[in-house]
């Protein structure tokens, strides 16, 4: 009897420490969706905008619990991963031993193609990850269905190609040729050549904004507005070649790495640099972005791969190894390739510190060019200098896709639709900033910039009564006569003075001398060496 | 070593037949859509230029009176049937949905002045300058669709002649008894020749009556002489008065919070009052350039509808301080009568020009049946806009209203001085004592006592 109780009054404790956990869970996952802190409501005056800012405010928490209850109960598939058991270690797992492991379907996303005549080649995928396309040095360019590791379309230009990326769907590609760059359809008529680039260097392909980012052999950095055709932006990075380029996903900011070290970002309505980085000692050699745009990382030739916090531009964490490439996946973990070995990072604690995950080695002497994750899936795709290859990363892709954001299962209706959708959504080249989530919000109100007169002489008198107050050290020799005290006592105020005095005048010179400077601008240059003269008069 | 990798089969994600709907999977993570607040902006954006373009608020004109509109009266128990009373004695009812007459009653000798009918929608009161009172049948609603057989008009109930002129008449809410105002306010029975009773406070005539839709007897009344009376049926006299420095053409209860009333100024501006509290008015709604002639409420009491002199018709929030809406048309000439519809979608005008005019309450919104998707854009898309409303761009799409250039004119220029009184009273105050010239407010400032 006794026992039976206690296992019940053990059940329930269980059931609530479950029950904790759960709510745990719950409550990260609907901060997730809340976007951010509430509102500050307390101190609102207008008792009607409180009113009507708390009504909100409850409705933002209700979508996102919704949220959370949708992603925890009603999300199809789960994400992948890769542990350890005993004394394995995850990054000395090879390709092979996973492929043992997994089903049919998904090893059947190991291979290399090896078309040694054409390489080095670099790949784009389509949001969805459904389509590849792939460009040869040496000419060769092509698309692939993923899905059906089906070629669509295969075609030899006959010249240099030095990047493809494609447009907002797989019907259309950019290719980097050895003059200009152009674009293609999915059967490989040539639609444009932009001519305006120059021989460009690395193409990026802006998606929600329909911009085309290109970078030339002169550092000159264009956006093109696919739909229209406009020119939106030239300028010239200043900083010389670079092939260095990437979008932040997060903003649609572009990031240019430099030769010097630096990394610029730019956006297309400022022909200045929105932000210059010292990132590394030598050349930065490959640049990525986290998808919620907060961590970029960078790799120089001096061997140091580093992690950087964008919110704050302050380094997150060193770490060790050339990367000629990097790309991080949509769950967060960094690839990077050099030579003919890709190692993988990741934020396996959830601490932003990142640390091994996976590694792997390619057949000796093929050079890696680039690495990109097949977004949602497990994949990483390598662009080589025999040909391309493809690998399993378990726990990099999103597993659950949206169909109406990136759908792999698209059918060309739905295809058609969104088209027609995301023009309508096209975002004008205005909204690119820093901080995204500024539109729509208020400034804050500005700083009061200089004290007003009463207020600097409250303070001086304030500084002159601490000055008076400081007790006198009794001195010997005649120094601590009254008038030498006085006098003392004297400079000690006037010392405390000073400064005061030093801002006023300083502000007076300022006035006048801007005054002379407009009186100077107002008149006819001839007349104005007799400016001086009027002053005195 | 445990692992798992994304695998997807092609199966679980398409449909099995081409008969079957596609799968839709949703995944809300903000990490999957970029600039989540850019793009709800440009969708603002386009919700308020498509807003403009849809904007076409006139549905037509009812043609067929042959003198001015003067009055109207919705017919509660009927949605589509509207009445109108012209100054030249004629009344009509009107089939809303095909814009037709469906019946005529004859028999006033001059203008009608007032049209009311009972809340079951059976007898129709109508009143003028004849010194009548006539009460009609209103044909009953099947009668009204086949209206094929010829006989077009009826005769009245009851013809009920009294001593002076009738201005306006109202009907009780859910009882038997109506008001009519004239030299006073007369209290009458369905069945009685004379009335019932009779108040009078000061001698001017009285312009407009209405009943409280809460409180069946009490009932709002504004006269000539620049007065809002309010005055309760159990007792013998009236039980407020509030005098205004300009006269109230007519009054309408705020359907959903009934101690409200809003009353439609001579000065431009209507005025919401909370009838237990006279000293100050709650709302001014302003944007009016000429008299206002007529108000109604919608029936949600969100929101209302005036008609003005200055030939516009304009909608306002409950307690909006200008107007959301205006309506105008090259041929629309001054406004006497407004109303809202029965069901809050639509406004019906009757104007000078002899003709009845159909609005839509909402100027962009899509008639007809929706399918489910296609209202759920609409409120997404009302949703965004109202969620970016204050930025700079949304708000001028949003506010911009093309007017007639008098109307345009005669704005500027009522800003123009206003801006010059308030200037000239703040001199003023500038160089009196401290204290001597207290700032008014313009709620209070329009209204000259309270009496009890």
């Amino acid at each position: 009897m006794g026992s039976k109780e206690e296992n019940g009054a053990l059940g329930k404790n269980l059931t609530s420490i479950q029950q904790d956990i759960d709510d745990e869970e719950m409550d990260t996952k609907v901060k997730k969706y809340l976007r951010g802190e509430r509102a500050n409501l307390e101190i609102l005056q207008d008792k009607k905008l409180k009113g009507q800012l708390a009504v909100r405010e409850e409705l933002y928490g209700k979508s996102a619990k919704a949220a959370a209850k949708i992603e925890k109960w009603l999300m199809p598939s789960e994400g992948g991963y890769l542990e350890a058991e005993g004394i394995e270690k995850t990054w000395r797992i090879k390709q092979e031993s996973i492929a043992q492991e997994v089903d049919i379907l998904s090893s059947r996303n190991q291979y290399d193609i090896v078309l040694p005549d054409f390489g080095p080649y670099c790949l784009d995928f389509t949001s969805s990850g459904r389509y590849m396309a792939i460009a040869g040095r040496k000419g060769h360019l092509g698309i692939l269905d993923m899905k059906n590791m089906a070629l669509i379309k295969e075609f030899q230009v006959r010249e240099t190609v030095r990047d493809v990326v494609f447009l907002h769907n797989e019907l259309f590609f950019a290719a980097a040729q050895k003059k200009y760059p152009y674009i293609y359809n999915r059967d490989g008529t040539e639609l444009h050549c932009l001519k305006e680039h120059g021989a460009v260097l690395k193409l990026q392909f802006l998606k929600n904004h329909f911009l085309l980012a290109t970078i030339n052999k002169f550092g000159q950095l264009r956006y093109q507005d696919v739909t229209t055709g406009e020119m939106v932006g030239n300028f010239r990075t200043g900083h010389g070649r670079s092939d260095v380029m990437q979008v932040n996903p997060f903003n649609g900011v572009v990031a240019v790495g430099h030769s010097r070290g630096t990394v610029s970002m730019w956006k297309p309505t400022t022909a200045a640099p929105l932000v210059k980085m010292l990132c590394h000692q030598g050349p930065v050699t490959a640049l990525a972005f986290h998808s919620n745009g907060h961590i970029m990382a960078t790799a120089g030739m001096e061997r140091k791969i580093k992690l950087w916090d964008l919110r704050k531009f302050e380094v997150l964490q060193t770490l060790p190894g050339h990367a000629k490439t990097l790309d991080f996946s949509q769950k967060g973990l960094l690839a990077g390739g050099t030579g003919s070995f890709i190692q993988i990072w990741g934020d396996l604690s959830g601490s932003q510190s990142y640390g091994r995950y996976m590694s792997h080695s390619i057949a000796k002497g093929y050079q890696i060019g680039q690495v990109v994750f097949r977004p949602y899936e497990d994949v990483l795709g390598i662009g080589h200098s025999k040909g391309w290859s493809s690998i399993l990363i378990p726990g990099s892709g999103e597993p659950n896709f949206d169909t109406w954001v990136a759908n792999p299962f698209e059918t060309s209706k739905q295809r058609r639709e969104k088209e027609v959708r995301s023009l309508l959504d096209k975002l004008p080249p205005e909204t690119i900033m820093l901080d995204p989530t500024k539109i729509g919000a208020v400034r804050p109100t500005r700083k009061k910039e200089k004290p007003t007169k009463q207020e600097r002489e409250a303070e001086m008198e304030v500084a002159v009564a601490a000055a008076k107050d400081v007790p006198m050290k009794k001195k010997t020799k005649g120094r601590n006569k009254p008038g030498k005290r006085a006098k003392k006592k004297q400079e000690a105020v006037e010392n405390a003075k000073r400064p005061f005095f030093g801002q006023v005048v300083k502000e007076e010179l300022s006035k006048k001398k801007r005054k002379r400077i407009s009186e100077e601008n107002e008149l006819p240059k001839s007349l104005q060496r007799f400016t001086r003269k009027k002053a005195t008069a | 070593m445990k692992v798992k990798v994304i695998s997807r089969s092609a199966d679980e994600f398409t449909r099995e037949r081409s008969q079957d709907l596609q799968r839709v999977f949703r995944n809300f993570d903000p990490n999957l859509r970029s600039q989540e607040k850019a793009v709800e902006y440009v969708r603002a954006l386009n919700a308020a230029k498509l807003d403009k373009i849809f904007a076409r608020p006139f549905i037509g004109a009812m043609d067929g009176h042959i003198d001015a509109v003067s009055c109207m009266a919705k017919n509660p128990n009927h949605l589509k049937g509207i009445f109108s009373g012209s100054m030249d004695g004629d009344i009509r009812l009107w089939d809303l949905a095909t814009r037709r007459t469906v019946r005529q009653f004859s028999g006033h000798q001059g203008a009608v002045r007032g049209l009311t009918a009972s809340t079951d929608g059976h007898v129709l009161v109508s009143c003028g300058t004849d010194c009548t009172v006539r009460l009609w049948r209103v044909p009953v609603a099947t009668i009204m669709e086949s209206n094929d057989s010829s006989d077009m008009s009826a005769d009245p109930l009851a013809v009920y002649v009294w001593k002076n002129a009738f201005w306006a008449v109202d009907h009780q809410w859910d009882g038997n008894l109506f008001a009519t105002a004239g030299a006073q306010v007369d209290i009458w029975d369905h069945n009685r020749s004379q009335p019932v009773n009779s108040f009078e406070w000061g001698k001017d005539t009285v312009v407009s009556v209405r009943f409280n839709p809460g409180e069946p007897n009490l009932l709002a009344t504004s006269a000539s002489d620049r007065s809002i009376t309010i005055y309760d049926l159990r007792m013998s006299s009236p039980a407020r008065k509030l005098i205004t420095r300009t006269k109230t053409n007519s009054i309408s209860w705020n359907p959903m919070e009934p101690m409200n009333f809003t009353a439609a100024n001579e000065d431009c501006n209507c005025y919401s009052y909370d009838a237990r509290k006279l000293n100050e008015a709650k709302c001014v709604h302003q944007d009016h350039v000429s008299a206002v002639m007529d108000i109604d409420f919608s029936p949600t009491g969100r929101e209302f509808v005036t008609g003005s002199y200055d030939r516009t018709v304009r909608i306002f929030q409950y307690n909006g301080g200008h107007s959301r809406e205006i309506y105008h048309t090259k041929r629309m000439q001054r406004v006497f009568c407004v109303k809202f519809s029965c069901d809050a979608s639509y406004v019906i005008s009757g104007s000078d020009d002899t003709n009845l005019r159909l609005w839509k309450a909402k100027a962009s919104e899509q008639l007809g049946v929706l399918l489910p998707r296609e209202r759920k854009k609409h409120e997404y898309l009302e949703a965004v806009k109202n969620r970016y409303k204050h930025l700079p761009e949304v708000k001028r799409i949003v506010r911009h209203r093309h007017l007639p250039k008098p109307i345009y004119k005669a704005a500027s220029l009522r800003r123009i001085m206003a801006g010059a009184e308030k200037r000239k009273e703040d001199r003023r105050r500038a160089h009196s004592a401290p204290g001597s010239r207290p700032k008014e407010a313009f709620r209070k400032k329009r209204i000259l006592q309270e009496v009890e």
